[in-house]
């Protein structure tokens, strides 16, 4: 039977086409993997069909009725459920008010929590998903959200679910578990919709692969036909050269932590507990871990924006006593924000603006001790575009209308050009398609030739990988000993990203760090 | 000096003005908390009190009743919200400024509405306000008949307002999605509803109460509008939900515990008048307002998603 | 309905947007008057006829631009930096207040040094007033749009106090007035049977001034990139801190100048009614002119031009000079609207 039928669906952003008359059918029992890169119009097409966005064209069909556009109500009251990469909660309500919100007229004058109640518990019988009503969704972690998440969906005893990039934020055991509850769900007679561009999950969970590349469909393939290879091919185009690494002999230490605490707002555990690390140049470490135990603090920390409570953090030798972020960059420190809207540009000043923001008070950019000199400032941003291959039509223009990789372009561009000595990168190519990620790799490994040291922040565990030369997992604000990639798999890191930090010294050569 | 203060405490006078103060405090502050719970910061509230004060006041005194009164006030500071919301919720502008707009715009229009239907008067003409009512047997208790128990049926209105807005907050499916609004409204279009329906509601909702209180001033307190009415009145119900650090419950504390001050700091004129001016005790509101933001700003657990625009179908 | 973000702004729209969004508010005030019973063309010929219609209307409309002008500035340069400073009220009888202590004998000097000594002053107690916000803002978080705005009240008192007792003007035959300032101090009149004084010339220099500021210094920068995106700007390693008590100076300063201009060059001396709110309508003039600079200059004579036109339309005709306050809120409204249009366009499906 046919679950669901998406026929010819077009979708633009302004001049951007998202989705070009894609049509796709989903069988009722199937899990369907929605294969694609970033920005290739996977979540597009899901929001869509979920009613989050109008459809310049196109109809959807859920078991054989039409669906209103832009009605998620009608999109779940027809059994369509959606798992939303960035989760939709609220972390001040509780789990339950999380789960019944939406599920009662509003012109009811009670909440009849008692009978929600029981239909959780059931449903947690039925599909192994533990979830703790009363708990505030902002004390529960990662884990526990996504099935909160899912139960939200299941509660309204949804048929076709659609699940965006649902590991993303998951240690691979927790992966595992995900997909043994997904097989349980597709057993019972629901239908799925896997989105990833992780190819090996595809490859265990799905039936069927549609693949998706710059907003048009490229090609179907049944999971027992399909290989790595032969997805990687279809979902990029083309033969993906991953950019070659060389491990250097590392030189003396960059920068140093040792014993740094960060101390949480009050009634709170510390962000950071003690982390001890060491970078030396010429090396690239990367910092495994899932989301939230506390890597944006250390990023803060290491961009200059806090100060640690206790411990002492040391830039190429010299003990660093005031933090900020202008201290930092003078002391060498290159800054990869993780995330480039919010931190990196700003979003209504000028391209070239945007350039000289690290550099703003030096000569030659400026004169008299407080004009801009716009002639300097200028050359210095062509130079700058044209090195780093910042694709825009002027530099006069806003930096909010570049592309995402541009605009991670540019940041890299004011970045690198001071030759930090000391580069964090967080989540540098988040969000990015390959070619920019390969450009932004690249970057980063010519850095390291020239002698940087690099601490790479990713949740990305095959990026850590391809890049770092060693890894290092960080959980509830601690932070494991560095670990050689060579010397460990990913199943272990897996480990100790769920909390066995001390599970990764068995694989530390004895005489090394 | 200070066993002059503790006498205040003793007058079963104190205690009635302090309930008189508040009211309008109690629903400006219940109607600005339910704006902010659904994400809109509301400052268009002076002008609505000040629109609400006018309306309701002259709908009394074109010949309508005290009750439809205010019911035409409520609706006019409904009609003001709506106005709001189309602004912040619908169009996605700064809640900031067109607070702001809309404060100016009311209050604007109140006075020319007021100036065009009685161009004449230089002493500002009465109605006939809500009467204290007599409970037989609690308002002639001693003390606490004259403190509590003689004030006019729109005081007690007020009082019963306070659990049952506490109760639809948190007890009914709408005060859910109401609180779901102010904290990320992604959940519930997640959840297949209408994001912009139920800030807009919120903003119309809020409002209304906000008019209420004024018309408070003109119907129950006094008997007259007049000019600069409100006085800021409006502004210190936004410092009092900060204060209140959201709560509906903590709110009502806060607006009487806040007129209970003033209250006494008109007393206290009486016999301190002499050696401070009266002007300092008249900013003494404005002061203490200041004062509970202050002491209230590290506890402060505000709506996460206050103050941004939810639009449906960007690309985030 | 949904709203599309525009890929190109057209800077030929930049400027429409407004004049259209003014013309939609006058449209819609026609309404009022026309429930007033009298002619619309008449009453918006009356009010156009009061406000420039002969010389004297001209300088009256140029006298009162000038606070305005100010206060405008003042607004613009806060909300640039979204910091809202909804406190110009207070900060301009703050400049006030200084011009008048300092102005009334306490110090005399040639005018050429006294007249600049007033200004400095008066500048430097508006940006005091905002101190206190500013702390509270930086240090606690506290929303400095409810501090500003209770502020003003307090303020208000303060000089009412002053007025009623130590400062009342013996002279003043019992009305809270202060001294006269010294002759020295008084800003001369640039055209002559007028009221216009020096201060329109202060206000207009001082309109270029935040301009050269905003678009050719560091100052500049940083408080653009402050207002646009906080995070990136102290990720830059901006401190936002600094860049908000900078705004705030300049910012209560621009409005305590307009407390100068008013006491030594309007009134002469200080009154309880110095301003009808021109710090309030500050706001406005800020808003009309999408905060920049130079518009201030046009949105302030275009505010003064309503108020006096509608004061000397309601003499004329029957309306109330309310009106104008109607007028000024609905374009306010309507101006947002309409800049907004200039960045999204609305779509039906």
């Amino acid at each position: 039977m046919t679950a669901l039928k998406i026929k010819g669906v077009t979708k633009t952003f302004g001049s951007l086409i998202a989705n070009d008359n894609i049509s796709l059918t989903l069988q009722q029992g199937e899990v369907l993997a929605l294969l694609g890169e970033n920005g290739a119009g996977k979540t597009t097409l899901m929001n869509i069909l979920f009613g989050h966005y109008v459809a310049d064209q196109g109809d959807i069909e859920v078991f054989g009725n039409q669906l209103p556009p832009g009605a998620t109500d009608a999109a779940i009251q027809a059994g369509v459920g959606m798992v939303h990469q960035h989760f939709t909660l609220a972390d001040n309500l509780s789990v339950l008010e999380n789960i019944i919100l939406g599920t009662e007229p509003l012109t009811s004058w009670r909440s009849d929590t008692a009978r929600a109640r029981v239909k959780l518990n059931a449903l947690a019988e039925e599909f192994g998903l533990a979830i703790e009503p009363d708990k505030l969704v902002g004390d529960i972690s990662v884990g526990e959200r996504q099935r909160v998440e899912i139960m939200k969906v299941l509660y309204r005893d949804a048929k076709i679910l659609i699940l965006d990039e649902p590991t993303a934020v998951l240690t691979p055991q927790e992966v595992d578990r995900l997909f043994d509850t997904l097989r349980s769900m597709v057993s019972r007679g629901l239908s799925i919709i896997f989105i990833s561009h992780k190819l090996h999950e595809i490859l265990n969970i799905s039936d069927r692969v549609c693949v998706l590349r710059r907003g048009q469909m490229v090609g179907e393939i049944a999971t027992r036909d399909a290989d790595r290879d032969k997805l990687a091919l279809m979902m990029v185009g083309h033969e993906v050269t991953r950019p070659l690494v060389e491990h250097l002999p590392p030189g003396p230490p960059v920068i140093e932590l040792d014993n740094i605490v960060l101390a949480g707002s009050r009634g709170h555990k510390p962000l950071l507990d003690g982390v001890s690390l060491k970078i030396r140049e010429c090396e690239i470490i990367g910092l495994a871990g899932v989301a939230g135990n506390g890597q944006s603090s250390l990023a803060e920390l290491l961009s200059g924006l806090k100060t640690p409570s206790s411990g002492q953090l040391r830039l190429a030798g010299d003990v660093v006593k005031q933090y900020s972020p202008r201290g930092f960059i003078h002391a060498g420190v290159g800054r990869i924000p993780e995330d480039r809207h919010v931190h990196g540009v700003i979003g209504d000043m000028m391209v070239w603006e945007n350039l000289i923001s690290e550099n703003l008070r030096e000569k030659p950019l400026w004169n008299f001790s407080s004009l801009i000199n716009f002639t300097a400032c200028r050359a210095f941003a062509s130079r700058l575009i044209e090195q780093f291959d910042v694709r825009c039509k002027t530099m006069e223009m806003p930096s909010k209308q570049l592309s995402g990789g541009n605009m991670q372009k540019l940041i890299l561009a004011r970045t690198l050009q001071n030759n930090p000595r000391f580069i964090l990168a967080n989540q540098p190519v988040r969000g990015l398609d390959e070619g920019a990620i390969a450009a932004v790799h690249e970057r980063l490994l010519a850095a390291k030739r020239r002698g940087a040291g690099i601490l790479l922040i990713s949740e990305d565990l095959d990026e850590l990988f391809a890049l770092a030369d060693r890894i290092v997992v960080i959980y509830h604000g601690h932070v494991s000993q560095p670990i050689a990639v060579s010397d460990i798999t990913a199943q272990d890191i897996g480990i100790m990203m769920a909390g066995d930090l001390a599970h990764g010294e068995k694989f530390l050569q004895a005489g090394v760090s | 000096m200070l066993l002059d203060l503790l006498e205040i405490f003793l007058t079963a006078g104190f205690w009635a003005a302090t309930i008189r103060i508040a009211c309008p405090l109690i629903l400006g502050t219940i109607g600005e908390l339910i704006c902010e719970r659904a994400g809109v910061l509301n400052l268009g509230i002076e002008g609505i009190m000040t629109a609400g004060a006018m309306s309701g006041w002259m709908w009394v005194y074109l010949g309508g009743d005290l009750w439809t009164g205010l019911m035409f006030a409520a609706i006019i500071g409904a009609t003001f919200g709506l106005l709001h919301s189309i602004f912040t919720v619908h169009l996605g502008l700064s809640q900031h400024v067109t607070g702001i707009g809309i404060t100016m715009l009311a209050s604007a229009l109140s006075f020319f509405i007021f100036r065009m239907m009685l161009p004449e008067s230089t002493t500002p003409p009465k109605i006939t306000a809500f009467q204290p009512v007599n409970i037989p047997g609690l308002s002639d208790m001693p003390f606490l008949g004259e403190a509590i128990f003689s004030h006019t049926p729109m005081t007690y209105m007020i009082f019963a307002i306070v659990p049952l807005v506490i109760y639809v907050l948190y007890k009914t499916p709408v005060g859910l999605a109401l609180r779901m609004a102010g904290e990320n409204p992604m959940a519930l279009e997640a959840q297949g509803m209408n994001v912009l329906s139920i800030r807009t509601g919120a903003v119309m909702v809020g409002s209304a109460f906000m008019a209420v209180g004024g018309a408070y001033l003109t119907m129950s307190a006094f008997d007259a509008f007049f000019f600069g009415m409100i006085n800021g009145r409006g502004w210190i119900c936004v410092a009092l939900v900060i204060f209140a650090s959201w709560r509906p419950g903590k709110a009502l504390l806060g607006a009487l515990l806040f007129a209970g001050l003033d209250a006494m700091q008109v007393r206290a004129q009486q016999f301190a008048g002499n050696f401070i001016p009266y002007q300092f005790f008249l900013m003494t509101p404005y002061v203490l307002s200041i004062a509970a933001m202050v002491v209230m700003a590290r506890q402060a657990r505000y709506p996460k998603a206050l103050l941004s625009p939810f639009r449906k179908g960007e690309r985030t | 309905m949904r709203l599309e973000p525009r890929e190109t702004v057209s800077p030929w729209m930049v400027i429409f947007a407004p004049v259209m969004a003014i013309v939609v508010a006058l449209v819609i005030t026609s309404g009022l008057i026309l429930w007033t019973g009298e002619s619309i063309i008449e009453a918006y010929l009356a009010l156009l006829k009061g406000a420039f219609g002969s010389r004297f209307a001209l300088t009256e409309t140029l006298t009162r631009a000038t606070p305005l002008l100010l206060t405008g500035l003042a607004a613009a340069v806060a909300f640039r930096a979204r910091f809202w400073n909804i406190g110009a009220e207070g900060q301009l009888y703050c400049g006030a207040l200084a011009a008048t202590y300092f102005g009334t004998g306490l110090i005399t000097l040639p005018p050429f040094m006294m007249i600049p000594f007033l200004f400095m002053v008066g500048a430097l107690a508006g940006g005091l007033a905002l101190l206190l916000p500013v702390y509270l803002k930086s240090k606690l978080k506290v929303d400095e749009v409810v501090t500003t705005l209770l502020l003003n009240f307090v303020i208000l008192l303060f000089v009412n106090y002053l007025l009623e007792g130590p400062w009342r003007d013996p002279m003043s035959m019992g009305w809270p007035q202060a001294a006269p300032i010294i002759d020295e101090g008084v800003l001369p009149r640039i055209m002559e049977k007028s009221r216009l004084h020096l201060g329109l010339i202060v206000g207009v220099i001082s309109a270029v001034a935040v301009w050269f500021v905003m678009r050719f210094t560091i100052w500049g920068y940083e408080i653009r990139a402050v207002g646009n995106n906080p995070s990136a700007a102290t990720f830059a390693g901006i401190s936002i801190n600094k860049t908000v008590l900078r705004v705030a100076l300049i910012s209560g300063g621009l409005a305590g100048f307009a407390g100068v201009t008013e006491v030594a060059g309007l009134k002469g001396y200080l009154t309880l009614d110095l301003s009808p709110g021109f710090g309030y309508a500050g706001i406005a003039v800020a808003m009309l002119a999408n905060l920049h600079p130079l518009g201030v200059i046009m949105s302030a004579l275009f505010l003064a031009g309503i108020y006096v036109g509608a004061d000397s339309m309601s003499r004329a005709v029957n309306i109330p000079n309310y009106i104008a306050d109607v007028l000024v809120a609905i374009s306010v409204l309507a101006v947002l609207v309409s800049i907004m249009l200039t960045q999204f366009r609305i779509r039906f499906r």
